[in-house]
């Protein structure tokens, strides 16, 4: 991948997670049955954020848990098994809670689509809700999130990179060019 | 990314990494079987065989629990291969199998090497459940998955495997993975249960049960497997039971935290006693759940890009 520009710093990611806080508290009308669900991996990191504005903001911790969607995936036949799989964990009973998913970039939306799969197999949530860093575009399922940090226009030839502290030592948001060799099916989020 | 095998034939031909990373995702699928639905679409519309020429039970549900947990479409074949001549047989299973475009076969045979025979005749990916006297390599995954469970690294382990060496191939599946991933391995039996050749895979062999075990981090007790053998190369179990039964004073001679494994069915008072089998050192019913996850883990690896090779000629 060939990087072309930064479109956020750690304070503009910040800022951007805050405000998603903001509109979840208000939506929701505060926090009560209120529950976070990162996505593994990056959606974890900033659902750990987003838990910790709200904290910050409403003086109340809301549950958080992590989902890993590699065995709801739709394309093991053209990808082949994932390298490494995650944890799901979900340390709550999501029955009748307000699941606020959260993840880093929505593309075409099939890891969304594999997360409510998922979800649906722990129970029956009251709503799912659903919180994105990046919102790229290109959707090949009828999926739209309810929380976006940024919109960024893009084409399928660009690619979208999460930096966060847990897995890259670093944090920000990059835009970048998939070179010749390079294929972009593994980041179909 | 695809995984680097296409069948499970033997643990022989499977590098450490390969191992590890069954392994690791195996500890995935054991989260998933304790959620609330324990079960994902992974093989959503792979459709999966089960040929077993000799009779098995855990083994067979075992695998076809891990199948119907991943959501694949399941087809169980028994046969005995007793009436039919050698060879015909498997060569008809694999024109069959042809005609009915199955993704994936497991099969479980009496003759050793058959696996190879009929992953060399069809598309679909082949994972041996058993094959003679050569190897059972699902059960030498859920051993070693237990025993890093129980004992962390198998780096260094002394893991001392006592029975019918000759006749098992779990011992066999035992002693390559469990040497790949840097365990010492030493195998005890009597005489004439032990195989010429067995150093040659990297163990130890010794006679004496009370020195095999003294040291060890794990004991695997296999099955004295009376319907093996051809010729009566021991006097009885009686006779077997003096010298190589775990019971109390045995397990007296381990060292503290050793664990006790057993690959089923148990002869109970005769490869080991019942106290020992009950006790709070054995570890048997762990090894039969992780059997399910190592099995979803193997049919997951092995399973990616199957449906691309189903136009292939034989």
């Amino acid at each position: 991948m060939r990087e072309k520009s930064q479109l956020l710093d750690s304070a503009d990611m910040n800022r951007a997670l805050a405000r998603i806080a903001h509109e979840v508290i208000e939506r929701n009308h505060g926090t009560d049955d209120v529950v976070l669900i990162g996505i593994q991996r990056r959606g974890v990191s900033l659902a750990r954020d987003v838990q910790r504005a709200i904290t910050r903001i409403e003086g109340t911790d809301v549950p958080l848990g992590t989902l890993d969607i590699t065995f709801y995936r739709d394309d093991l036949s053209t990808m082949g098994p994932a390298p490494s799989v995650g944890s799901t964990d979900l340390p709550f009973d999501i029955n009748d809670k307000t699941v606020v998913l959260v993840d880093d970039v929505l593309y075409t939306g099939r890891t969304v689509r594999a997360a409510m799969n998922e979800l649906m197999d722990y129970g029956r949530a009251r709503a799912i809700q659903l919180a994105v860093l990046i919102d790229r575009g290109h959707r090949e399922l009828p999926i739209r999130a309810d929380y976006v940090g940024k919109n960024v226009p893009t084409s399928r030839r660009e690619v979208i990179k999460v930096m966060v502290e847990d897995f890259d030592e670093t944090r920000k948001v990059v835009l970048g060019e998939l070179l010749d060799d390079e294929s972009g099916e593994g980041d179909k989020a | 990314m695809m995984f680097a095998q296409k069948h499970l034939l033997d643990l022989e031909s499977y590098t450490a990494a390969q191992i590890l990373e069954i392994l690791d995702t195996a500890e995935s699928f054991r989260r998933v079987l304790d959620r609330p639905i324990p079960k994902v679409p992974v093989l959503r519309a792979k459709t999966i065989t089960n040929l077993f020429f000799e009779p098995s039970t855990r083994t067979r549900i075992s695998f076809e629990l891990a199948e119907k947990r991943l959501s694949a479409d399941v087809v169980n074949f028994s046969a005995s291969g007793s009436s039919v001549a050698k060879g015909e047989t498997l060569r008809d299973t694999a024109e069959n199998i042809l005609a009915m475009k199955v993704d994936m076969i497991v099969m479980r045979h009496p003759d050793s090497g058959a696996a190879r025979y009929l992953s060399e005749r069809v598309p679909a990916s082949v994972i041996n459940a058993g094959d003679g006297m050569h190897e059972h390599p699902t059960q030498g995954l859920l051993d070693m998955m237990t025993m890093r469970q129980k004992l962390g690294s198998l780096e260094g382990k002394k893991v001392t495997i006592v029975g019918d060496i000759a006749h098992s191939r779990v011992a066999r599946s035992n002693v390559w993975g469990l040497n790949k991933l840097g365990a010492r391995v030493t195998v005890c039996g009597p005489p004439p249960m032990m195989p010429l050749d067995i150093e040659s895979l990297g163990c130890t062999v010794e006679y004496d049960f009370g020195r095999a075990i003294e040291d060890a981090d794990a004991v695997n007790v296999l099955r004295i497997q009376l319907e093996r053998q051809e010729n009566q190369i021991f006097p009885g179990n009686r006779e077997y039971a003096r010298a190589y039964r775990l019971d109390d004073r045995m397990l007296a001679r381990t060292k503290p935290g050793c664990i006790i494994m057993h690959p089923g069915p148990m002869n109970r008072d005769v490869e080991i006693s019942s106290a020992v089998a009950d006790g709070d050192r054995q570890v048997i019913l762990e090894q039969v759940t992780n059997g399910v996850a190592v099995r979803m883990a193997v049919l997951y690896l092995l399973s990616g890009g199957v449906r691309e090779s189903l136009g292939q000629d034989l």
